[in-house]
């Protein structure tokens, strides 16, 4: 690892200053960035550490509905948080699929968001990445990309965004308060990430020393905590990143979808949100017919950026299972196996 | 630059001098500390060998930052015995075989302890694979880890019951 200089600020405004120079980077559970900073994937020069801040871990409920999550809660904490898995069960869900047990005790719902990509030759730095080494070129294309982006890719940068957790806030308008050398802002999460285009190396809307102090759900996704769900196809059964996801989140009256929120992970480089699907499921009735249709929009852009044809096929085939789920009565805590293809169709804990 | 640290480790508290901020806690443990049971296997937060409990939580030491955790309450395998008294998650491994060459076990049984305090798997055998699922042991005592921590959970609800009583 290269040596870096390790500071502690003691307010934000002191952290965002110590991480506004070149090469300093915000230090939170450190889950990905010490593992990227061993493979000297990352370089900082300064670490800056944010841990002991203060007032950023809360779940704070607001006074119009909506929650509000601080930048340093842990995922574990936030998953097995009753209140708020019981009003956004897709979220919950999401989190715990994610990771090992150990992994969502430290990491961070800021951290979680600023996470890299797991592509493997971004990892390797012996392989070519214009995401790591603008300019370099691609080593993905060309090379082993079963796993890698159908939408929204560029010929620069094949990758896909790692994130479970960001699927279904995406899904459910999640803002992104952040603080900065000019004051706090907002951004939609959905806008939060990058796509490649012909610069990789940006990954989000985060100027240098911009610093993530929260994430807030507004009222109306709380609407959907009947029929919310998470549903992610993974090489194995625990402790892996997503093939494909999708959160899906309905709003149901008699049997007919009033509102509908769709969005796919590992996909593309950003957590992808399908609103042309939404439209077409939005009055119709909640039944597998009117699920085809919307697999087949969300997925009408995608394309193979490798050996990957079949994740198209995939993702559509999740949508339509991912609705089917979200459309019967939602299971009344997370399934033993979170998100899992393998758990009862009818939503129930396969081993309740 | 120097930088000191104060933690409290199997109850002792101690302050440690480091003289870089690269050392993780796991290796603030084994090299400066001599407490060599916390096992070093991947480095990378992948198998869970490295488990820990920091502040009632278990995470992996190794990709966690010594001087991060200032204040810390760390216990390791080494602090969970009471002097010849194994612990029952201990107990309940030898019971059920749930080790073969046993370098995975330290981490496996702090990981069962966190799984027992964290109060979410119940007496179901799948949601205790998955919680475990961030242990792997490549001798494949995964049948043995099993059945210890559902045993373990069952001898210390009852240990917790006739305390109470």
């Amino acid at each position: 690892m290269k040596p870096f200089d390790y500071v502690r600020p003691a307010t934000i405004a002191e952290a965002v200053a110590a991480a506004s120079d070149p090469g300093a980077v915000y230090l939170a559970a450190g889950t990905n960035l010490l593992d990227l900073m061993k493979g000297g994937v990352s370089l900082p020069n300064r670490l800056v550490d944010i841990t002991h801040l203060p007032g950023l871990d809360d779940i704070e409920d607001l006074p119009d509905g909506g929650v509000r999550i601080g930048a340093l809660v842990h995922n574990a904490e936030l998953a097995h948080d009753r209140d708020f898995a019981r009003r956004f069960p897709a979220v919950a869900e999401a989190l715990l699929s994610g990771a090992s047990a150990q992994l969502r005790n430290a990491a961070t719902v800021g951290g979680n968001l600023l996470q890299r990509t797991r592509c493997p030759y971004f990892y390797d730095v012996a392989s070519a990445c214009n995401k790591r080494d603008p300019g370099a070129g691609c080593d993905a294309r060309g090379g082993d990309n079963r796993l890698h982006a159908i939408l929204g890719w560029s010929e620069n940068c094949i990758a896909t965004h790692p994130s479970d957790f960001c699927v279904p806030l995406v899904a459910l308008d999640a803002v992104v308060e952040i603080e900065g050398k000019a004051g706090r802002r907002e951004i939609p999460l959905e806008m939060f990430h990058l796509l490649p285009g012909d610069t990789p190396q940006r990954e989000s809307m985060l100027a240098p020393g911009e610093l993530i102090v929260a994430v807030r759900l507004p009222a109306q996704a709380a609407q959907f905590a009947a029929h919310a769900r998470y549903l992610k196809v993974r090489e194995r059964t625990s402790y892996a990143f997503a093939v494909v996801s999708a959160a899906v989140a309905l709003r149901v009256e008699n049997a007919t979808i009033k509102d509908a929120r769709l969005a796919l992970g590992g996909v593309a480089l950003k957590p992808w949100r399908a609103r042309e699907a939404e439209q077409i499921l939005r009055g119709v009735r909640a039944e597998a017919s009117n699920f085809h249709g919307a697999a087949e929009a969300a997925l009408a852009a995608a394309k193979p950026s490798g050996d990957n044809a079949f994740k198209i096929e995939l993702a559509r085939r999740i949508v339509v299972r991912a609705l089917t789920l979200a459309a019967a009565v939602a299971p009344e805590r997370v399934p033993a196996l979170p998100a899992s293809p393998f758990a009862a169709a009818s939503g129930a804990a396969a081993h309740a | 630059m120097a930088f000191s640290t104060t933690l409290t480790v199997n109850g002792v508290t101690r302050t440690i001098e480091l003289d870089d901020p690269r050392v993780t806690l796991l290796d603030l443990l084994r090299e400066r500390l001599d407490l060599t049971g916390t096992k070093k296997g991947c480095d990378r937060g992948q198998c869970g060998a490295c488990t820990v409990i920091v502040d009632g939580r278990r995470i992996n030491s190794c990709l966690a930052l010594a001087i991060s955790h200032e204040g810390a309450d760390v216990l390791t395998i080494e602090g969970v015995a009471r002097g010849d008294r194994l612990h029952p998650v201990q107990e309940a491994f030898i019971a059920h075989d749930g080790l073969q060459c046993g370098f995975c076990t330290p981490g496996q049984i702090m990981s069962a302890i966190g799984l027992i305090k964290e109060g979410q798997a119940g007496d179901d055998p799948e949601r205790v694979r998955e919680a475990m699922s961030g242990n792997l042991c490549r001798c494949g005592a995964y049948k043995g880890i099993t059945e210890a921590v559902l045993e373990a959970q069952r001898m210390l609800e009852a240990q917790s019951r006739k305390e109470v009583a």
